[in-house]
């Protein structure tokens, strides 16, 4: 029973991760992300063994002996403190996303795109088809200025 | 002087070299310089290691002496293991990574980078480099994590250089996945460390073999999906044509040669040392053979060169998971000798392709023509590899196949031979697709090409955004620097090497692999005694 619930609870944190991480808005897979990191975390702090044992060797701790996992916690550090980066990071893009095209939605793949149309009407490449020019409204330094861009 | 000492080196030398380089951000030469030595030196204690580890055995160190601590533990501290496979993917990176360094310096040398954010690109890529050193040496399951971590996170950077529009949206779709594979990884290293309560490969390999078979595949299953989303097999390999076409020509090249097949070494050493037995031989088996199809079929529809070779780099992926679900001798030499020839064919494409983007201003077969009479240098350059990619029998890509296809007869299942005809089927489609690029991009007259009258106005540099101008406007742009050329020689050479010197190499391999299989000598070179 005293498994039960933190596993219940990791259940929980990995699914609802696993639904924000399906969408297409960035800012909710990035807390997808973080949910279903934490949901792992908490998974790595159950296979440690039970709560309640002292840390250091040779003590007790309200009458337990078993030294707690060390092991166990090192990899949570380690695990978020790369979570943590990578989170930094993916805020990074998005913003930079929303620069570029004020929208943080991730957009379709343009030549993948161009590629399915080809094989549903079985035209080879050898034919040309109508040129897509992008939408220009984006800085042309990567400094650019709020407020600035595409000014030039 | 042993191997034990020349272990660490491989991650060492690239970190600290990242550091130094980061701190000679202002001085671009004293970089290259740096740069360039850090990973000449990763490839001789590379090739040092490879020695040694041939001549005296698996090589095992204990970082800071934390071995044997605690009796019946285990080691508890990190471990780093140098047996004939990992030295062979040491080296054979080291070299690449040399390569496509010097191939990228060329050719921000020769754009004159200094409005470019590129003093972050070679620190970056040698904190790639000290990344996947760290996970063919890795000797637990914990530290392989922090290996893949490490490259990940430079290789995120690495895409997403520059972030233009493209390659942002390509480098969200790149972080997503691999994250979620990292995810999927960590949940593996924590029910395998409930299921044994321990994280060393050599312990976990004693100890898994008293798990109950049920959980013991499953623990395999979670680790396979892992290491699949990371090696691109077939129905977690969507992501991969998707994300790196976008990224510089040496950015692409060097991941598609390493990063793929970080997670093929992967799937090794799972599928050997932790889960010998082949309890998902046949899943596997199907998953290689489409792999396989389903990336050819991808490449044959493709039009963008970049895009094509990354469908055929999950297409041959399919080759070494292969020869791995054999579980003979035979197959995982073979395997092993594929995964050697496809880092270095699959490299020298992308590299070639860059040479192309500079001589023609684009890499979209709607645009190229007459890349032969502009330059036959190039199209010797091309074609090379690309007879080697398809198999042609001369080169190395036959000989792996052969190798691949023996096995597979060799064990005589129906599956077995399913496989073996699917890859002659995929071997071939490769060919019709190299021949594809061939007849479109050298032998038409470039006035053929539907849009062969635009091209891009610069050349695809490391920041990339420019727009389309007519051909004939174009600037000349340096169309064969040399310092971008000598290196895609190099490969090629490299390339054909394992041609040449094709006997001693799979005389090689083949050690590699029986020691790979013989999990014992593995296991007694890290706990110390035999168990």
């Amino acid at each position: 029973m005293t498994y039960l619930v933190p596993l219940v609870l990791i259940g929980g944190l990995i699914s609802a991760g696993v639904y924000l991480l399906l969408d297409r808005n960035l800012t909710r897979m990035l807390l997808g992300l973080l949910l279903a990191g934490n949901g792992v975390n908490l998974l790595i702090l159950m296979v440690g063994g039970p709560s309640g044992n002292p840390p250091i060797r040779g003590r007790t701790s309200d009458g337990e002996t078993i030294t707690a996992d060390p092991l166990a916690q090192g990899m949570i550090l380690t695990a978020i403190v790369i979570s943590m980066g990578i989170a930094a990071f993916v805020l990074a893009l998005t913003y930079r996303s929303y620069r570029l095209s004020r929208a943080e939605e991730v957009a379709n793949d343009a030549e993948d795109a161009r590629v399915s149309k080809l094989s549903a009407s079985a035209l080879d490449e050898d034919q040309p088809e109508p040129d897509h020019h992008r939408d220009t409204d984006e800085p042309d330094e990567l400094d650019a200025l709020p407020g600035h861009e595409g000014s030039r | 002087m042993n191997g034990q000492v020349l272990a660490p080196l491989p991650v060492l030398i690239p970190t600290i070299a990242a550091a130094a380089t980061l701190f000679a951000g202002r001085r671009p030469r004293l970089q290259r310089t740096i740069a360039v030595l850090a990973l000449a030196a990763v490839v001789a204690v590379c090739g040092a290691l490879l020695y040694f580890a041939d001549r005296d055995g698996t090589i095992a160190v204990q970082v800071g002496g934390w071995g044997q601590s605690v009796s019946g533990m285990g080691p508890l501290g990190i471990t780093l293991v140098v047996d004939r496979l990992s030295a062979m993917m040491l080296l054979v990176s080291a070299i690449v990574l040399l390569a496509v360094v010097f191939y990228a310096i060329g050719q921000g040398i020769r754009d004159g980078d200094e409005h470019q954010p590129v003093s972050i690109f070679l620190p970056t890529y040698l904190v790639l480099s000290a990344g996947v050193c760290t996970a063919f040496l890795a000797g637990d399951l914990f530290n392989l994590f922090v290996g893949f971590e490490v490259l990940l996170a430079a290789s995120f950077v690495l895409l997403t250089i520059g972030a233009s529009t493209e390659r942002v949206r390509a480098g969200i779709a790149y972080v997503m996945v691999s994250m979620v594979s990292s995810l999927i990884f960590l949940i593996g290293i924590a029910l395998i460390y409930a299921a044994t309560g321990t994280l060393n490969m050599a312990e976990l390999s004693v100890r898994l073999d008293g798990v109950p078979a049920g959980t013991r595949t499953a623990l395999f299953a979670v680790l396979i999906v892992a290491f699949g989303i990371k090696a691109a097999v077939f129905p977690l390999s969507a992501w991969l044509p998707d994300s790196y076409p976008t990224a510089p020509a040496p950015v692409t090249a060097v991941f598609a040669g390493l990063l793929t097949k970080v997670g093929v070494y992967a799937i090794i050493r799972a599928h050997s040392l932790l889960f010998p037995g082949g309890a998902m031989d046949r899943i596997m088996l199907v998953a290689a053979l489409l792999t396989m199809l389903v990336g050819i079929f991808g490449a044959i529809a493709q039009s963008d060169i970049k895009r094509l070779l990354s469908f055929t780099l999950v297409s041959h992926i399919g080759y070494m998971v292969f020869g791995i679900s054999l579980s003979s001798a035979l197959g995982m030499a073979g395997a092993i000798y594929y995964v050697a020839h496809h880092i270095v064919v699959q490299t020298t494409l992308f590299l070639v392709v860059g040479l192309i983007e500079r001589q023609a201003g684009a890499s979209t077969l709607q645009r190229l023509g007459g890349l032969a009479a502009a330059s036959p240098l190039l199209a010797l350059v091309f074609f090379v590899p690309a007879l080697n990619l398809g198999g042609i029998p001369p080169f190395s890509g036959f000989i792996g196949k052969v190798a691949l296809l023996e096995a597979g007869s060799q064990d005589g299942s129906v599956l077995a031979w399913m496989l073996v005809g699917g890859s002659v089927v995929t071997s071939l489609l490769t060919l019709y697709v190299m021949a594809r690029v061939w007849t479109k991009a050298f032998w038409r007259p470039r006035a053929d090409a539907p849009e062969g009258n635009l091209s891009a106005a610069s050349p695809s540099a490391l920041l990339n955004d420019t727009e389309d101008i007519a051909y004939a406007d174009r600037d000349d742009v340096g169309r064969m620097p040399v310092g971008m050329l000598i290196p895609t020689g190099a490969l090629i050479a490299v390339g054909l090497t394992l041609t040449v010197l094709a006997g001693p190499i799979f005389a090689y391999t083949e050690r590699a692999a029986d020691e790979v299989l013989d999990r014992g000598r593995y296991i007694s070179a890290v706990l110390g005694e035999v168990r």
